[in-house]
């Protein structure tokens, strides 16, 4: 596949509504209380909203192999930024030694 | 020389499809570092809310989920337009090129004008960080750290957004010209890479900065 692959048009208008209705979506959920259910509602929605975004109007899908590799690494290299620097402050107060973390306000 | 339009083809690329791809790629590397920039700015917020909920969605509670989420339409009607635009290069339609890129921009433009009117209202409500920053209720200062994330990544967006506006008259002189078409439309295609990427980074911003707060009543 070269790189001139020319995306039919009612693609794009499918993806559009696909983002509409997934924002439709995402604002409707906000105002029902689902606990600690409602964060994991709101970053899957953005996460597949992004990925169509990628995938068809970046053209990902329709690229050579090179482009999906690289952006899967930038997503890795973004993995490593919140894995290490969560493991870090989930793991502060194991050692018992006190507050993990103190207030970032001072009262 | 396997193609006819070889004045687009710069000397050190095989052809026309190489030269595309290498610059795709260029782009794709510069988009993986404003990934991780922004991964920074994410990862503040995460942190900073994971140690006070209770003031994130108070402050969320603030902001208007109506521009917000209007914002959101705007941005994503204008990755549309963007695509067409790319399309229309694609397919030699050169007016319809430039139509899709005044588009684009004027979407952009509407974007920029709401977040002032939603930034001046801040203003109005003493919602910026420092000196005159004042919350009503419960967490009461405790919520300035929620704004100034709000406004540093809100704002590092919103400036995105005017350097992509800036870039994209570049391209649509370029475009009135007659530069692009079937054989050469590189800039236009990576500038569209730039203009969808911000449009990813507002698909993240706009529920955690603007739902969180949706069930927030007033308590401590």
């Amino acid at each position: 596949m070269s790189g001139h692959h020319v995306v039919p048009v009612k693609i794009y208008l499918a993806i559009f509504g696909a983002l509409m209705a997934f924002t439709a979506i995402t604002v409707a959920v906000a105002f029902v209380d689902l606990g600690p259910l409602n964060n994991v509602v709101m970053l899957a929605i953005a996460v597949v909203k992004a990925t169509l975004v990628v995938l068809f109007f970046m053209h990902v899908k329709y690229s050579t192999r090179l482009i999906p590799l690289v952006a899967a690494v930038g997503f890795m290299w973004l993995l490593i930024l919140f894995g290490l620097t969560m493991s870090d402050y989930l793991s502060r107060g194991w050692l018992g030694a006190g507050a993990p973390w103190p207030a970032p306000w001072s009262n | 020389m396997p193609h006819a339009h070889s004045s687009a083809l710069a000397h050190q690329f095989d052809s026309l499809e190489q030269q595309k791809e290498s610059a795709t790629l260029g782009m794709w590397f510069f988009l993986v570092q404003e990934v991780l920039f922004f991964g920074g700015l994410f990862l503040t917020y995460m942190l900073y809310r994971w140690r006070d909920p209770t003031a994130f969605a108070a402050g969320s509670h603030e902001l208007d989920i109506l521009l917000g989420g209007f914002n959101t339409v705007v941005l994503i009607a204008s990755s549309l337009t963007m695509a067409m635009a790319v399309h229309s290069a694609q397919t030699d339609e050169r007016k319809k090129l430039v139509g899709y890129l005044v588009a684009t921009g004027s979407l952009g433009i509407v974007f920029l004008i709401v977040k002032y009117f939603e930034y001046s209202a801040k203003w109005h409500h003493h919602l910026i960080p420092g000196a005159n920053f004042h919350f009503e209720g419960v967490v009461g200062g405790r919520a300035e750290l929620f704004f100034s994330l709000y406004f540093a990544m809100t704002g590092m967006h919103a400036l995105h957004m005017v350097i992509g506006v800036a870039v994209l008259l570049w391209i649509l002189k370029r475009a009135r010209a007659g530069e692009f078409g079937s054989h050469y439309y590189n800039p236009v295609e990576c500038f569209g890479l730039y203009w969808h990427f911000v449009d990813i980074v507002w698909i993240f911003l706009f529920p955690m900065l603007y739902l969180i707060g949706r069930h927030y009543h007033g308590g401590a």
